[in-house]
């Protein structure tokens, strides 16, 4: 079976749960099964075909499961959010056919990956843009204290969820300049390679970023996820564990400097410690208590389908359930058996992300590919990790499953990029183009 | 460059990992103390959702409603005030359930534990629950309060036969519709008083079922008498020559009957005392952390049974350390009046789903014969001598047998302060009536409260 073939296969499943799902919340709520279930599924199939032709017609070689993971966790993120409120679904609806629009546009126009290396500085330069304009005054959005989005007018932009994006494809394209120079002519200190003071200028400067992000965003989250994404590159670049024992150290130190010293950054860390103190419980603690009550709620197997108690009255149980606290309410419906099993699906989607970069030809293409995944991966880890009191809560959204047109737009962005990478790895030599490799 | 990216997939699982031991921690490992946290109002707020069923009285009366309140949110009324207010307790969202509300939550909030229960969960919970058939009087009840007459104090009345409570009323009650200012405390279950004379039933109990006595043997009825090394005296000192048990019990002789419990012993005495439910926790449809257990206490806590603080010969006539609860001695007399069977007491009869199929029948359970029907019915023929011409004629009534004992337990001698108590029982209920703390005797204030109970109740 081709590439393609075992891609459009590869999407039953999704389709299968978003009727079942559909047909689930149907039930729960009416009593009645409702064709207008179908009809959803039927849609978002359509759509889910429309894709696969473009991929098919584009780039035809590339990763076949790639797709139908991210189409799986959409179908799973739609349902969820149709059942927190039907409005909120159908724009996330429309979120999916923009995305889509999206990712056939870069398909279209990044077919050379040089393009993006061409105009790495231009992408740092609006990524940079992109991370902090939501400290801009008036337009600055900021959400629980965190500023990752930009509001003008009615229009919600979350700027942060493309500054990723940008900054992981400077990223890839410097490393790819760089590395040769960062493992040469290294100083040892206790041991430890270090590259060159020159060199290790670009690793401070990164640093410094993400240490004025922790004070400009005021989310220890989001700075984790890039600056981890940057260690990812700079293990895979230069091979130096002790690289990203130094960045991990560095940051470590750095974080605790905040945690200790920034007020805003002190009480996220109290209330993480310490989520039932009195003094917070009802406040500031408020959405990772009651998180965590809607998890223990859950417990095994959940409560079903569209069985979980949002709002009482004018009691809010679970705050912001369409996009920080999202994983609360899959745990608190599907148990902890359903979130084992999407985080399975996340595990699949980084393990493809990753065996893409290792099949990648050229270095920039295998930086990008781990630059993506990484960044992917840790996004996930630091809002499931947030919601699930690993780390401080923190506002970013989980890929492809929260509600959010940026998150969705931005991460569509990055499925087009792996699948170009996936693509050129993949594609056959010129000499034997009629076999397919799988 | 593949190696890193490989190690850098590794990490990446035990990062997701870490995810899921956290996730297992909250909704399993964690999860019954999450639940319990005074912060979540989440297992309340839902049970607020739920339309609980009706509690009715055996004559189909409403005890409490749910009604609805907008927003799909039910709030708890209760039409009868403070008549019912012991036993069907309340829900409340602020001060949780007591009463019935609480030993049958489960019925009443639709969450059922049967497996055709279960799967039909998987559709989602049930927001309607099962309803209550008690089988409590209101006119028994109502007479019971009359009596009473705000004076502390437990009146419960069971059926003789099947063990279903027909009154349990305490005072002081309480609205349950004011959950907020509600004491609870439930003199019925949890009041303990000393039985006094009362408890000479269960002596006799022993003393003719064990064989050792008839209700014609002889004893000494002289007073005082130094039973366990020190002087014991009847009732006002009154003095009695040799006299039979019948004659011993119609007149509540101490002496007598002080040597009887020693004659029989502590073993045997104690043997008797479990088969009718003392020392253990009453096998009621109510919640366990309501009720008390009846026995010999010390310094807060219960005795063994065959304790050596325990005097035998004192504990005979319902003194030393002994504490019982009305509803003990309402199970006393009713083991006696049903020819020895002790029931299980049972407030509910059935539990009827939304469907209207009795899903439980509660009612009607043996908890084990304590004495055979003979011993019985020569305990029961003596009882009826105490109400005909002994210490409880106060409780007689016309046209209808009523069998009985008084008691009249010294709290403040010097103050003439005593609890005063009347058990007793017709062919159809049992009844045990104690007023705390009062002038008098048993006879002559507790018995007339019986008698309108019994009378409400329809003799």
């Amino acid at each position: 079976m081709t590439a393609r073939n075992r891609e459009l296969v590869a999407l039953v499943p999704a389709t299968l749960l978003l009727i079942a799902g559909f047909t689930a919340i149907f039930i729960q709520e009416s009593n009645v099964v409702s064709n207008v279930s179908l009809t959803y599924g039927a849609a978002f199939l359509g759509l889910c075909l429309v894709t696969h032709l473009v991929i098919r017609f584009t780039l035809p070689y590339a990763d076949p499961y790639l797709f139908p993971l991210v189409a799986v966790l959409a179908c799973f993120g739609l349902v969820i959010i149709y059942r927190i409120n039907d409005t909120l679904a159908r724009q996330q609806a429309g979120w999916f056919v923009v995305g889509l629009i999206l990712f056939t546009v870069t398909i279209l126009f990044v077919r050379d990956l040089r393009v993006l290396e061409r105009y790495r500085y231009t992408i740092a330069l609006v990524g940079l843009v992109l991370l902090f304009l939501p400290r801009l005054p008036i337009i600055g959005d900021p959400v629980n204290g965190a500023y990752l989005g930009i509001k003008i007018g009615p229009i919600a932009f979350q700027s942060a969820e493309f500054g990723k994006l940008a900054i992981m494809i400077f990223l890839a394209s410097y490393l790819r300049d760089t590395r040769q120079l960062l493992v040469q002519g290294q100083t040892k200190i206790l041991g430890f390679a270090l590259p060159p003071l020159r060199t290790l200028g670009p690793l401070l400067f990164v640093w410094g970023a993400a240490m004025l992000m922790l004070i400009f965003i005021r989310d220890l989250g989001s700075s984790l996820m890039y600056f981890g994404g940057f260690l990812a590159l700079l293990y895979v670049a230069t091979n130096r564990p002790s690289f990203v024992l130094f960045g991990l150290i560095l940051f470590g130190l750095g974080a605790w400097f905040m945690a200790t010293h920034v007020p805003h950054v002190q009480d996220r860390v109290d209330v993480w410690l310490n989520p039932f103190n009195p003094r917070w419980v009802e406040g500031s603690g408020y959405q990772i208590a009651q998180s965590m009550f809607a998890q223990a709620d859950g417990g095994l197997f959940g409560t079903g389908f569209g069985a979980s108690l949002l709002t009482v009255g004018h009691t809010t149980l679970i705050p912001a359930p369409q996009t920080d606290l999202i994983y609360a309410v899959i745990v608190n419906e599907l148990g902890l058996v359903g979130a084992c099993g999407l985080i399975l699906v996340y595990l699949l989607f980084a393990e493809r992300g990753f065996k893409t970069a290792m099949v990648a030809s050229d270095s920039f293409s295998k930086l990008l590919a781990v630059g993506l995944s990484s960044v992917f991966a840790l996004q996930v880890f630091v809002i499931v990790g947030g919601v699930t009191r690993v780390i401080p809560l923190t506002g970013v959204t989980l890929p492809f499953v929260s509600y959010g047109g940026s998150s969705i737009m931005a991460n569509f962005i990055l499925l087009a990029l792996l699948l170009i990478v996936s693509d050129k790895a993949r594609r056959p030599a010129a000499g034997n183009v009629g076999r397919r490799r799988r | 460059m593949n190696k890193p990216v490989g190690r850098l997939f590794v990490l990446v699982v035990v990062l997701f990992a870490v995810l899921v031991g956290f996730t297992s921690r909250w909704t399993v490992f964690d999860a019954q103390a999450l639940r319990e946290n005074p912060a979540n109002h989440r297992i309340l707020l839902q049970e607020e959702r739920i339309k609980r069923g009706v509690i009715r009285a055996a004559d189909g009366s409403a005890l409490a409603v749910s009604r609805p309140i907008g927003q799909g949110r039910y709030a708890r009324r209760y039409p009868t005030s403070d008549l019912f207010a012991h036993p069907v307790g309340f829900f409340s969202i602020d001060r949780g359930r007591v009463g019935l509300e609480d030993s049958y939550n489960d019925a009443l909030s639709g969450r059922e534990t049967t497996a055709i229960g279960a799967i039909s969960r998987l559709l989602g919970p049930q927001d309607e629950g099962d309803d209550l058939k008690t089988t409590l009087s209101p006119a028994g009840q109502k007479a019971a309060y009359a009596g009473l007459n705000g004076r502390a104090g437990a009146v419960v009345a069971l059926d003789v036969h099947s063990g279903a409570v027909r009154v349990m009323a305490a005072t002081p009650s309480f609205d349950p519709n004011d959950p907020k200012n509600a004491s609870t405390f439930n003199r019925a279950t949890q009041g303990r008083y000393p039985p006094g004379s009362t408890f000479k039933t269960v002596t006799a109990a022993a003393a003719l079922d064990s064989g050792r006595y008839t209700p014609n043997s002889t004893l000494d009825g002289h007073s005082p008498q130094t039973i366990s090394g020190a002087p014991l005296s009847n009732f006002g000192g009154e003095q009695f020559g040799q006299v039979d048990l019948t004659t011993a019990l119609t007149n509540s002789i101490n002496t007598v009957w002080a040597q009887v419990g020693v004659h029989v012993g502590k073993a045997t005495m104690a043997d008797y005392m479990r088969k009718f439910g003392f020392y253990a926790d009453p096998p009621m449809d109510y919640p366990g952390r309501q009720m008390l257990p009846s026995g010999e206490y010390r310094n807060g806590r219960l005795l063994p049974p065959t304790s050596q603080f325990i005097d035998v010969g004192r504990m005979a006539i319902g003194q030393d350390k002994l504490l019982v609860t009305p509803l003990q001695m309402a199970t006393v007399a009713q083991t006696i009046g049903n020819g020895g069977v002790r029931m299980e007491p049972r407030i509910v009869e059935r539990v009827i789903d939304p469907d209207g199929r009795t899903v439980a029948h509660p009612l009607g359970k043996v908890a084990t014969r304590v004495m055979s029907s003979k011993a019985a019915g020569e305990l029961t023929q003596m009882m009826y001598r105490v109400v005909n011409e002994g210490t409880g004629t106060a409780a007689a009534l016309s046209g209808v047998k009523v069998a009985g004992k008084t008691g009249t337990a010294e709290v403040d001698p010097a103050a003439g302060i005593n609890d005063l108590w009347f058990i007793g029982f017709t062919p159809k209920d049992a009844v045990a009536v104690v007023i705390e703390r009062a002038h008098g005797t048993g006879g002559p204030v507790a018995g007339p409260v019986a008698k309108q109970v019994l009378q409400a109740l329809g003799g």
